[in-house]
């Protein structure tokens, strides 16, 4: 048996965050499997359909189809890509009368995984080899928790990881206030939401804040930044590539 | 997208729209720090109060089902179950009339009053008579509308208007209560405590005397059974029953959607509306009435006012399910930053952010489906599963079409929006860009004047960029192979 399996790095990851491709990469060859990457890919489009702009995401859907077309699973460190790609693609599809693109874009949500859904359901493995000797809480991003119901398939992956102090995170199901344009939209807002993120990361006595989306921690990583309290943030994907 | 011969809610009456954006209210509200200890002590109590009463039900999931396909059935048939409705009324006495939007509403139940005689009125708590402004229209009228809630008093005595569907005045602490009672309610106790029990005694006796002056009463209603006529009110207080059994003339302003076919299916409602908004697992009073009792007269205004314009969008109209429980508003946790007043219409929260603009149509309201981050509390305690995230897309959307044809030029945002499609469209010109990245970044980190260009500045206020990547992820990837 041969899996094709694709990493699905999304636009942010590829061009901000490449550790957290890296190490996604590197963490799914340790555990034993050859990934590939379609460098076709580009954008799933969600930046788009949440601004107001589903006809200048419909290309970037039929691009996301035509560069995993082929593959047995697609994975991705992302919650919130992961639930555009299962939610929205059929949507625009639809919104557009395209049938076949319709078709298409199911059979790939289908074969689509966030990277703990991947490990945990998929690969079956809690306990990925990982060492991180540090104090780590781990926020809950709002479509890995609400679209996609995750559940604690992070959570579950952290406590194995070696030397982990595994910190509660206070109110962790709140939102960060990232929400995409929003951050600049409704700047205020957003930032009176994360101003009580990184309060309650502070109160977790946690050294790092960890999360399954880059944005979210873009945006975390920035409040932290600008506090300088000297938490920093790490991905999922980085914690559990980490080893000794 | 408009829809033809669909009218909206008019323009000059009533409370669906704000003077400002939302961005806009929302600045003074964050600065408000009474306002956010208060919205944040409340919305963190009822929601773990509901949270622990929707859990002791085993069968959450298929009643909240149930409420949806009930509701989705009542907008499919909306036309019949409205004529039964109408029938059945009629058949028991009472008097149906039917408006098209607030100043139609306004009109009749002024001209109603008008024909009593009748110079003060009392209230139940209703959001559809607050929706049309009809406090206002009455004043005009030079009649004196008495809101009976204890919430909605505390409001209307503070000259102050509804922050919550639910809880009106969730904006006001026990102290800022206590002095509107002593500077408003003329007899009242100077020695006055803040207490709950002190402060609902003071306005149990002021409004007691209002119950049997009251000639006349307006109220809401939370259902209508179309099988039989008979209207619903559900409360906690008893100050609506007082209304409803008390005057002899009974006028009841309803919004459209609000019919159910029949008393079975009251059996799903009455569990999902109390346990979603006030977190009980049964409210203290509910009220039934068919028609007109012996002695008593009974309208029933039946409201459009936007109503149809949103039952005409496929991807909107769900929210006409909702049950004005407010469950949505208790968990947003933009709502819990700004509170009500932000979004300027008596609709608050995701609901209002939905339903506002749908009412007015989106030129007004165009900034409310963009109050949200998305974060999908709300369709989780939707008790009627309304999907509002995925509906303040659809609005979004409507909003760049609508700004879009108002104008020849496409905004800076559109075209910037369309930039980044095409090139990410294209993989060759992804890569391109790509490239570009690693020295755009490091070019705004090492100038302060490009940081606070565009959309730039809204970040850079309060959060640092991320660092610089060395190079993208596939040139890694290239280079590795």
């Amino acid at each position: 048996m041969s899996m094709r399996v694709a990493i699905f790095a999304t636009c942010l990851v590829d061009g901000l965050f490449p550790d957290v491709g890296i190490a996604t990469v590197r963490l799914l060859e340790r555990l034993g499997h050859r990934v590939e990457f379609p460098t076709a890919q580009s954008c799933c489009g969600q930046m788009h359909v949440n601004t107001g702009y589903p006809a200048q995401a419909l290309p970037l859907v039929r691009n996301h189809v035509a560069a995993f077309a082929g593959y047995d699973a697609i994975v991705a460190p992302s919650g919130s890509c992961v639930g555009a790609v299962r939610h929205q693609h059929a949507e625009i599809a639809e919104r557009f009368g395209d049938g076949a693109l319709r078709a298409d874009v199911s059979a790939i949500a289908a074969r689509t995984y966030e990277l703990s859904e991947y490990l945990v359901d998929v690969l079956a493995v809690t306990d990925v080899g990982a060492y991180f000797p540090h104090r780590v809480t781990y926020h809950p991003t709002c479509h890995s928790l609400r679209v996609l119901r995750v559940g604690d398939r992070p959570l579950r992956l952290l406590r194995e990881v070696s030397g982990l102090d595994l910190r509660e995170l206070p109110s962790a199901d709140q939102c960060c206030g990232f929400g995409g344009t929003f951050a600049v939209k409704n700047a205020e807002v957003s930032s009176a939401m994360l101003a009580d993120k990184v309060a309650s990361v502070r109160a977790s006595g946690a050294e790092f804040c960890c999360a399954s989306d880059s944005s979210c921690l873009m945006h975390i990583g920035g409040g932290l930044s600008r506090s300088r309290n000297g938490v920093r943030t790490m991905h999922l994907a980085e914690i559990l590539a980490a080893t000794r | 997208m408009t829809f033809l011969g669909m009218p909206g809610a008019p323009t000059g009456v009533g409370q669906l729209r704000g003077d400002r954006s939302f961005p806009e209210a929302a600045r003074d509200a964050l600065a408000n720090g009474q306002l956010r200890a208060n919205l944040a002590h409340a919305t963190t109590t009822i929601r773990g109060k509901r949270a622990s009463v929707v859990a002791e039900l085993p069968d959450w999931a298929e009643l909240r089902a149930a409420g949806a396909a009930i509701k989705d059935d009542v907008l499919a048939n909306l036309d019949s179950y409205l004529l039964q409705l109408e029938e059945r009324v009629t058949e028991r006495g009472g008097h149906v009339h039917w408006a098209r939007d607030a100043t139609e509403a306004n009109r009749i139940v002024t001209d109603l009053v008008r024909g009593t005689g009748a110079r003060e009125v009392v209230k139940v708590k209703s959001m559809a008579t607050q929706e049309i402004g009809l406090n206002e229209a009455l004043a005009d009228a030079g009649i004196t509308a008495v809101e009976t809630d204890l919430a909605e008093l505390i409001v209307q005595l503070g000259h102050d208007r509804p922050s919550h569907i639910l809880v009106p005045a969730i904006h006001r602490n026990r102290g800022e209560i206590r002095d509107i009672f002593l500077s408003e309610m003329g007899d009242v106790d100077p020695a006055l405590s803040d207490e709950p029990a002190a402060l609902a005694e003071a306005a149990r006796r002021y409004l007691r005397r209002r119950f049997l002056q009251a000639s006349v009463a307006i109220s809401g209603g939370n259902f209508a059974v179309a099988e039989t006529g008979t209207l619903t009110v559900v409360e906690s207080e008893g100050n609506g029953r007082m209304c409803l059994t008390l005057p002899r003339t009974l006028i009841t302003v309803l919004g459209i959607e609000k019919v159910v076919p029949t008393w079975r299916d009251l059996e799903v409602f009455l569990q999902l509306l109390p346990r979603s908004s006030t977190g009980e697992r049964m409210n203290p009073y509910t009220s039934f009435w068919t028609g007109a009792v012996e002695g008593q007269e009974f309208h029933l205004v039946l409201l459009d006012n936007g109503r149809t314009a949103t039952l005409a969008d496929p991807h909107g109209r769900s929210a006409l399910r909702c049950i004005r429980c407010s469950a949505c508003l208790n968990v947003c946790p933009v709502y819990e930053r700004v509170g009500g007043h932000a979004y300027g219409s008596v609709y608050p929260g995701p609901i209002g952010a939905v339903l506002s603009p749908q009412l007015t149509g989106v030129t007004d309201n165009a900034s409310l489906p963009f109050a949200s981050t998305l974060c999908g509390a709300c369709y989780d305690v939707c008790p009627v599963a309304i999907d509002i995230p995925t509906m303040l897309t659809h609005l979004r959307a409507r909003v760049i079409e609508d700004k879009a044809s108002a104008r020849r030029v496409p905004t800076p945002e559109r075209a910037g929006m369309g930039a980044v499609a095409w090139t990410m469209r294209n993989p060759r010109r992804w890569r391109r860009a790509l490239r570009l990245v690693g020295p755009g970044s490091r070019a705004l980190r090492g100038s302060a004047l490009l940081r606070r260009l565009g959309p730039l500045a809204g970040w850079t206020r309060t959060r640092d960029l991320p660092p610089p990547p060395a190079g993208s992820f596939r040139d890694w990837w290239q280079a590795r192979r």
